[in-house]
């Protein structure tokens, strides 16, 4: 750990959290293109079609992987964002507690709604 | 030729202004802008400013020329469009006029332990290095400490106590590569938060402006390459 403590960051150390925020935006990329690819080859986008691409164990898991990597990387950028341009320390705080909530609260809402279908 | 200058003097000025200066310039002259402010300090003896070897070596006399930060002294008169804008370097407090305190800055610069520590059998005579490792410390070891690339640097003015900022953080390199230094992994765990160097986010305003054309950026991410190496 270096010089400066953050108990609100998501990683461990600067270096943790730079990699978690590269190695997620690559997963979100991926997760775009792959959805894209699925929109634009598919001829007819219809209920049934939609529901049998998420009925399938990898795209639940590849979903849920890209749900994290939204949450993780939101949660570090904001947490950046919030030490940059939020001076006041209860502003700064409450808005912190408020992200991770959110974040938090996503992930399990997330989950339900992939498991359930 | 019309100059604009920062004035502040917080003994009998509310808050800062700026001053309007009119100087005779020679057409085809060679002066620096250092030179006219000497000129202009004639006219008026209250302007404020630093300088001491006028010649692009000490780094005293740093300032916001035309919204970018330079070195007056190795700045001409004949590269700036008129009318010339003059303001202190921006982020650090100003105790008057161009002169800013320089305390946070210099912290920074103290953090990374700025000196060799060699922790092994001291050698008879020196401490040899190659010719190659020699190499590694050219574009690194010339700062001169003026503070035009941390003042203009974003991530320095919203957290100017955590984030090294690019001058120290060239110097920080400029240790963990010295073949002869023996810290190299005591001094990646001191920089290895979220602020000293991660705040980063290379934008390169710090290579834009070095009046010695040094490149923090890619020391920088030299430093994280170092530091993605001991960690992973």
């Amino acid at each position: 750990m270096g010089v400066v403590t953050a108990s609100t960051s998501l990683g461990r150390s600067g270096l943790h959290d730079w990699i978690i925020q590269r190695v997620s935006a690559i997963v979100m990329l991926a997760y775009v293109i792959f959805l894209g690819y699925f929109i634009c080859t598919t001829p007819e986008l219809s209920f049934p079609v939609w529901q049998e691409l998420f009925a399938s164990t990898f795209m639940k898991v590849f979903s849920l992987l890209a749900l994290l990597s939204v949450i993780g990387h939101a949660w570090i950028g904001l947490w950046i964002v919030s030490t940059d341009y939020m001076p006041k320390l209860a502003i700064r705080f409450v808005f912190q507690v408020l992200i991770i909530l959110i974040c938090l609260a996503l992930l399990v809402w997330g989950i339900q709604i992939l498991w359930s279908l | 030729m019309k100059f604009s200058i920062y004035r502040y003097n917080p003994e009998t000025d509310k808050k800062p202004y700026m001053q309007e200066y009119d100087l005779d310039v020679p057409e085809g002259s060679d002066m620096m802008l250092l030179d006219a402010l000497v000129a202009l300090k004639n006219q008026d003896p209250t302007l404020s400013f630093r300088r001491s070897c006028r010649e692009g070596v000490c780094g005293s006399d740093g300032m916001n020329i035309n919204g970018k930060n330079g070195l007056a002294c190795i700045t001409a008169l004949s590269s700036l469009k008129a009318p010339i804008v003059i303001r202190p370097l921006p982020g650090l407090p100003v105790i008057r006029d161009l002169v800013v305190d320089m305390a946070q800055f210099y912290k920074q610069y103290e953090k990374i332990k700025p000196f060799l520590i060699a922790n092994d059998e001291p050698p008879a005579k020196e401490r040899l290095q190659s010719p190659e490792d020699r190499a590694k410390l050219d574009g690194l070891y010339e700062c001169i400490l003026c503070a035009c690339c941390s003042t203009s640097c974003p991530s320095f003015w919203w957290n100017p106590d955590k984030f090294v900022g690019p001058a120290g953080l060239l110097q920080a390199y400029r240790f963990l590569i010295d073949s002869r230094d023996t810290q190299t992994e005591e001094r990646l765990a001191e920089l290895d938060d979220a602020y000293s160097v991660f705040r980063c986010r290379g934008i390169m305003n710090c290579v834009d402006v070095c009046p010695k054309g040094l490149n923090p950026t890619r020391a920088i991410g030299h430093i994280r390459s170092m530091l993605l190496k001991s960690g992973v």
